[in-house]
């Protein structure tokens, strides 16, 4: 380990940091919920579910299967034109919030939609047996009885999003990761390129650990 | 007036993708009268489970009518439908409970639906933990409960709504013995203290000889016998009907059991059926023995079904050959005889 410039990076750092939380936080609200509506989507138009369709089946699944496999860094690149159509930039980081909501919503609609399949077909049908109505079971039955899993997707989300953020100096976004690549492995800053990664890791800690509380409070176990 | 009322009820599921439509339900007709306990009995797949669900519309039928408290549900349009699901209670196998929700909140989920009062909903789910013997368990979660505390949950909430129909699909099948007739003494108070007309589903002929007024066979999508408990039990006519009274009531001995019996005990086998209270069993064994003819009990057993008793007998008869003759004779006039042959 040779020179290091980190005593003069602090304030770099964490402007960094706060990029990373205010990237994540915003696109975990809004690609979670997009996510959330469109995991939706795909539970209740499956075969046998509340309101089965098998054309928006179709289409919701090959939308998602198209989108999702997308390595982010050209999934970036791909949306640029767009970005500049909804947020007026392709570049910074209002386009890496914008790529990374609608990637977010992509991943996880997939997450919703596993953690939905679990709720038993049993207290669906209870439902039903005592008059409720579709819209009814949804918000009343099938979102409360997979909280817990849920809790622990979206935890995983926020994990893979930290992820993603890393590669958001491609298009001139800022955050860890940016900071990481940018003072540290290219200036051959070892002790700068660690210190982004304890911050990161730390942050994934403090995350998981809350998610996971969470869910247990939820499961009651 | 009857609660329900099935007529040439057809129900046919759709082909799944490469296979052929299934006929689950091949021309029904079935009444249920206000007040009784009817059991509907067959094996997996005879199409029992459908059948209840046509009476409260979770499934719909392909043709034929459906008439619940002399309304025809059959066409309703969906809301109309939930209308009369909250009129009807419904219990499962495996109890389907709301893990999200606690005791209580599983109980008042259908008070919910139904838009009832908060003050309102209090008071009957407080009524309904105690009428199932659950008040002390009135916030703890589902998880928390054994299976049989479980299913006094689940009849607590099929109740709630005071429904005039209770459907049980399987509801004793996923509990032990003991617990089973703690659930099925539940049921028979449902009945009795609260009038309500039960529907319940089973395999299990002990559910029905215990809680059912009435029993109803279904073998591949049809009925194929029908009538009072003890009748059916004490002279079942179909072959399904006979493998099921089997299970609880002894016939004769399998050929097997017959063939190690033959090498134990000598002379002919007969089986006689004692059906009712007409011909005493004294009586049979008064005419044997006044032909001289020993006897010995070797298969079978009387049976008490709501105050009837029946029940058939295989007995080895020993003595002079043309004694034995005419002493099954005798016994023929009074019961029916049936000879075991070697």
């Amino acid at each position: 380990m040779t020179d290091t410039n980190m005593s003069q990076l602090w304030p770099l750092f964490w402007e960094a940091a706060w990029e990373t939380l205010y990237i994540v936080a915003i696109t975990l609200t809004l690609g979670g919920l997009l996510g959330l509506l469109l995991g939706l989507g795909l539970y209740v138009t499956r075969g046998g579910g509340l309101y089965a369709s098998r054309p928006v089946n179709l289409v919701l699944n090959v939308l998602v299967n198209f989108f999702r496999p997308i390595p982010f860094v050209i999934f970036i690149a791909a949306v640029q034109p767009f970005a500049r159509v909804v947020v007026g930039t392709g570049i910074g980081n209002p386009a890496i919030i914008f790529a990374l909501t609608l990637a977010a919503a992509f991943g996880i609609s997939r997450i919703v939609e596993q953690n939905l399949v679990t709720v038993d077909p049993g207290v669906i049908e209870a439902a039903r047996s005592v008059g409720a109505g579709r819209a009814r079971i949804v918000r009343t039955v099938v979102l409360p009885e997979a909280l817990g899993p849920l809790v622990l997707g979206y935890t995983f989300a926020f994990v893979a999003l930290v992820d993603m953020t890393a590669v958001a100096g491609v298009v001139g976004g800022g955050g860890l990761g940016n900071f990481a690549l940018q003072y540290g492995f290219r200036q051959f800053d070892t002790v700068v390129t660690w210190t982004a990664v304890i911050a990161i890791v730390a942050l994934v800690q403090v995350v998981q650990l809350a998610g996971n509380t969470t869910a247990r409070r939820i499961l009651r176990r | 007036m009857p609660l329900v009322e099935l007529t040439d009820v057809h129900k046919t599921f759709p082909a799944a993708r490469g296979g052929t439509p299934v006929e689950a339900i091949r021309g029904v007709d079935l009444t249920v009268e206000a007040g009784e306990i009817v059991g509907i009995v067959g094996y997996s797949g005879a199409g029992k489970s459908t059948l209840v669900r046509l009476i409260n519309a979770l499934e719909t039928t392909t043709s034929g009518s459906v008439r619940v408290g002399g309304r025809e549900i059959t066409g309703l349009k969906e809301r109309e439908l939930r209308e009369v699901r909250l009129g009807i209670g419904m219990i499962f196998q495996q109890f389907n409970l709301f893990r999200s929700r606690t005791v209580w909140g599983n109980i008042a989920y259908p008070l919910e639906v139904a838009g009832v009062p908060t003050q309102e909903q209090n008071a009957r789910i407080s009524d309904l933990l105690h009428f199932v013997g659950l008040a002390d368990k009135a916030h703890s979660h589902v998880d928390e409960l054994s299976g049989g505390q479980k299913q006094r949950v689940g009849i607590a909430r099929a109740l709630a709504t005071s429904p005039q129909l209770l459907l049980a699909d399987e509801s004793t099948s996923a509990l032990d013995p003991e617990t089973t007739q703690e659930v099925l003494a539940l049921l028979r108070r449902v009945n009795r203290e609260l009038g309500i007309t039960i529907v319940v589903i089973t395999h299990e002929m002990d559910v029905v000889r215990s809680l059912a007024h009435r029993v109803v066979v279904m073998e591949a999508g049809r009925i194929v016998e029908e009538g009072p408990v003890v009748q059916v039990l004490s002279d079942p006519q179909q072959p399904v009907t006979r493998r099921f009274v089997s299970t609880i009531v002894d016939d004769e001995p399998d050929a097997e059991a017959l063939a190690a019996l033959h090498a134990r005990h000598d002379g002919r086998f007969v089986k006689l059926a004692f059906r009712g209270d007409d011909v005493r069993q004294s009586d049979v064994f008064a005419a044997l023995l006044e032909h001289g003819v020993r006897f010995e009990l070797v298969f079978g057993g009387i049976e008490e079904v709501q105050g009837e008793t029946f029940g058939n007998l295989t007995l080895a008869l020993d003595g002079d050959p043309a004694a034995v003759d005419a002493a099954v004779d005798a016994v023929r006039a009074l019961v029916p005889t049936k000879e075991l042959a070697r």
